[in-house]
């Protein structure tokens, strides 16, 4: 695996990160090192309790590392911030604030003193991103499982950070409307040009999001395994992916990888 | 959601009962002398040590039926705010006076509670600390308060605030503390990503999440303090409806005793209905 700190292009630098819950005993992961560059979207993939969710969330700044650090811009960070945005998996809008509200909450924080007329417009873009201009003054209560993530990622997006990170964003919701929002997203993605991190545990998203992928080795003391490039064109869509070259070869080499892992895992009979 | 007509047969039902009410009051009220008749000897006898003889009965002390009550309430309240002197002011007076030790007592419990329960809430060591305390603080009966309060705070009005603030700051207390103890992990992660101050994060995330929870430790705090001041003026007061509900009990004016009693329980509903609203106008759905 390449790891050069000092090329400008890598906005992260994530460096020998380590985590154990118990002194002296196994860490949850190890050596886990990789970077990421500007504009690029890259995937994390493993198997649950791996420990994918503390990796991002030592990146959000939200947990600390037991060794190792992540830098950003070249600033080692020290907790958490605006320079990054955080889609979380349970959505964590807050129920008392409507869509609009929860939104420019956001927006005002990223830019105190703004004037109410320009957070209103700024909230109407982005909830507009996410095509939920409509659901403006609802609740979050009253909103289905899908529109909540866009909520999120609107929100994510309004503070423009330098790195996006979203743990398995999707996950709870049906494969339908996974399939509107992921395009959606990439669509966001490719006209701000935004980096992103992010956990699946879905090897399609995965393909079609990711420009670059990380396999984890199963815990304890997981590892990353593997780095695969994403073989496919820059402009994917969700439409034709599965009929283009490398597709298949790229989804059966994952879907190997993830099964062989798990058989390791299981205890072998006599 | 009930529906409609099931709560217009619940008011029919209520007007219902009211009228059983008033019909079991006035027979119960009804002349001794018609009771007499079915009665035994012995019973007689016993009323007769008991001074409860047919010309006794005539007397104004007798318990006052539902037309007598009402003549006399309307009495009371055509001035209820009359100050003549002190042991002759209106009832509107008396509950003003109660009222007013509720709105001091109560007012310092919230403005010490809700913010000390913050503070525990986000603190588990002290909220562990303090624990004890509030445990053992919180079951003392308000009047078991009232000796030490008048050896220590002498004034009797002070007293009656003091009753009020002890008695209904731990519920406020417990329920802040319980309210924003229990706030979502991920909100708490949102304000930090957000970078949000503390101040900020109080108002836009702490206290909107807790508050529900809050307004409920207040409105049980306000129904006890609202039990306690009667039962603290009776006791010591010179003015407030406790005291009003003891003078006349010593007037032998039934009908005053029983419209204040009516009266205190008024009002205790009109609070609780306020803050109901209050309650709903904070609550969300998850
Ligand atoms: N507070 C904790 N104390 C001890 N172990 C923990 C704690 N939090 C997480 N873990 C362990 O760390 C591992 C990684 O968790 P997580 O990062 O959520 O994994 P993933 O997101 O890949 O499913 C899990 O095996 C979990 O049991
Ligand atoms: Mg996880």
């Amino acid at each position: 695996m390449q790891n050069e700190p000092n090329k400008p292009d890598h906005l992260v630098v994530v460096d020998t990160l380590e985590k154990r819950y118990t002194k002296g005993g196994v860490p949850v992961f190890s050596d886990i090192s990789f970077s990421i560059d500007r504009g690029e979207i890259v995937c994390m993939i493993g198997h649950s309790g791996c420990g994918k969710s503390t990796i991002l969330n030592i990146l959000a700044g939200l947990e600390s590392a037991s060794s190792g650090q992540v830098s950003i811009n070249g600033h080692t960070i020290r907790g958490p911030g605006l320079d990054r945005g955080v889609v979380f998996q349970g959505h964590a809008l807050m129920p008392w604030l409507t869509v609009e509200q929860n939104v420019a909450m956001a927006i005002r924080s990223r830019h105190p003193g703004m004037q109410r007329g320009d957070v209103k417009n700024m909230t109407e873009h982005y909830l507009g991103l996410v095509s939920l201009k409509e659901a403006m003054h609802k609740r979050p209560s009253e909103l289905s499982g899908g529109m909540r993530q866009r909520v999120g990622i609107a929100r994510a997006f309004s503070t423009t950070p330098e790195l996006l990170l979203m743990d398995e964003p999707f996950g709870a919701l049906d494969a339908l409307t996974r399939g509107v929002i992921q395009d959606e997203l990439l669509n966001i993605c490719a006209q701000t040009h935004q980096t992103v991190f992010m956990i699946t545990h879905d090897i399609d998203e995965a393909i079609l999001l990711a420009d670059r992928l990380l396999l984890m080795s199963s815990g304890p003391n997981a590892h990353i395994a593997e780095v695969v490039q994403n073989p496919l064109p820059k402009e994917r869509s969700r439409a034709e992916i599965h009929h283009q070259k490398g597709y298949s070869d790229l989804r059966n080499h994952i879907m190997d990888f993830l099964v062989q892992k798990l058989n390791l895992k299981e205890p072998k009979n006599n | 959601m009930m529906r409609r007509t099931d709560k217009l047969k619940g008011f029919a039902l209520s007007v219902l009962l009211t009228l059983a009410l008033l019909l079991t009051w006035q027979y119960l009220t009804l002349p001794f002398e018609t009771h007499v008749g079915s009665s035994s000897a012995q019973n007689a006898e016993y009323e007769m040590l008991m001074g409860h003889t047919p010309a006794t009965q005539q007397a104004s002390h007798n318990f006052p039926s539902p037309r007598q009550f009402a003549v006399d309430a309307w009495q009371e309240l055509k001035s209820p705010f009359h100050n003549t002197n002190a042991n002759n002011r209106g009832i509107g007076w008396q509950l003003g006076a109660s009222l007013y030790r509720v709105l001091i007592g109560y007012g310092l419990a919230v403005i010490v509670a809700v913010p000390l329960g913050l503070l525990l809430g986000q603190l588990p060591i002290l909220r562990a600390g303090l624990n004890p305390f509030i445990q053992i603080l919180r079951p003392i009966s308000p009047l078991a308060w009232m000796p030490i309060a008048l050896y220590t705070i002498k004034d009797a009005e002070e007293c009656g605030i003091f009753v009020i603030f002890i008695c209904s700051i731990w519920p406020i207390l417990l329920n802040t503390s319980f309210g924003v103890s229990r706030l979502r992990k991920e909100w708490l992660d949102v304000a930090r990503t957000l970078e949000l101050s503390w101040a900020r994060r109080l108002w836009l995330i702490i206290l909107p999440a807790a508050a529900p929870t809050i307004v409920t430790g207040m409105r049980v705090g306000l129904g006890i303090a609202w039990l306690a001041i009667v039962a603290a003026e009776m006791l010591v007061g010179s003015s407030g409806i406790g005291y009003f509900v003891w003078n006349q009990w010593n007037n032998l004016s039934l009908s005053n005793v029983i419209l204040a009693v009516l009266l205190i329980g008024v009002t205790g509903m009109i609070l609780d209905t306020a803050f109901a609203a209050l309650q709903r106008s904070v609550s969300y759905a998850e």
